[in-house]
């Protein structure tokens, strides 16, 4: 038992990703998260302001049980199957967030960005804001985010998943490496 | 019935995403870093099975749950919307070390500033929606 406690180690992970993407596809299903944000856009009159909200998103609603799902399995992995420690990351990681003024000595995510604390901070909100805007303009550009394209699109071997992925690479290192130390 | 399964399934999903650390900033940070295996172990494996699992699927011409033939649509032929679509998007997951599937996730684990994240994600769909025919695909 001691072990659901722990963290899972990747190759059970990964093998999970890709048997949950195999019941998607039996049930005549794609596996893709970013497409639910296009969905809400819809489901919020979106479709009168803009052609590419109007669709029918209610063909597509199966996904929002998929959200509610997730939603459901965060909660009851954070409350009942975790301890909540922060992840065992390697020393030299740890010694890159002092830089960032990220304690080393965190839950499961930094204080410094998701505590209720944190908000009191204006910067919060921006890197809040602005991240989600990126993730959100840019997995519905690229027609899909890591899951759609990572997992289900480069599965299927296809080379414009591979792009994306490339792309996904491109943007997060020079994140990281180039604009992170004027942020934080 | 069939959306108890979904329901089922983001479960699975949403428990094995905050299980293998994959919802955690900390674990997108050290990945962007290369200094550990542990997200190219996940993302790998995944697709080290998604392959043969897609191969089984179109060798054996596997139908759905509805008897229809399982057809996985090639993606259109283009260079620009995948790859500055795919740096945007880039840029979005390292800064907030989330993207889509763990930010559900995470509001399941209630953190609340990642209602911000979420809501701001919708709404970069949005401003999407209204400028595509402008840009490059």
């Amino acid at each position: 038992m001691d072990f659901i406690f722990q963290p899972w180690p990747w190759f059970i992970s990964g093998f999970l990703i890709a048997l949950l993407m195999f019941g998607l596809l039996l049930l005549g299903k794609r596996f893709g998260m970013s497409s639910n944000l296009r969905t809400f856009c819809s489901m919020c009159g979106g479709g009168k302001v803009n052609s590419f909200f109007n669709y029918n998103w209610k063909k597509e609603s199966w996904n929002l049980f998929v959200v509610i799902g997730a939603i459901l399995g965060g909660f009851i992995a954070s409350h009942y199957l975790s301890v909540n420690t922060m992840p065992d990351l390697s020393e030299s990681t740890k010694l890159a967030l002092q830089d960032l003024n990220i304690s080393s000595k965190n839950g499961y995510l930094p204080y410094e960005l998701f505590s209720m604390a944190a908000l009191s901070n204006a910067k919060t909100w921006a890197i809040l804001i602005v991240g989600g805007f990126f993730i959100g303009f840019g997995a519905r550009y690229a027609g899909g985010c890591t899951s759609g394209h990572a997992i289900s699109g480069l599965s299927n071997l296809q080379l414009p998943s591979l792009i994306a992925v490339v792309g996904f690479f491109i943007g997060g290192l020079f994140m990281v490496h180039v604009l992170f130390p004027f942020i934080f | 019935m069939k959306k108890i399964i979904y329901i089922l399934l983001g479960l699975v999903f949403g428990v094995i995403m905050y299980k293998s650390e994959a919802a955690s900033w900390f674990r997108i940070y050290e990945m962007f870093r290369f200094e550990s295996f542990h997200m190219y172990g996940i993302i790998g494996t995944a697709l080290a099975f998604g392959i043969l699992f897609v191969q089984i699927i179109k060798k054996f011409k596997i139908k759905d749950i509805d008897g229809q033939p399982i057809v996985i649509e090639d993606k259109e032929k283009s260079v620009p919307r995948y790859l500055i679509g795919g740096i945007i998007f880039g840029l979005g997951w390292a800064l907030a070390g989330a993207c889509p599937g763990p930010i559900f996730v995470l509001v399941g684990a209630g953190f609340v500033p990642i209602l911000i994240l979420l809501l701001s994600a919708v709404l970069g769909t949005f401003v999407y929606g209204l400028l595509k025919d402008k840009l490059p695909h």
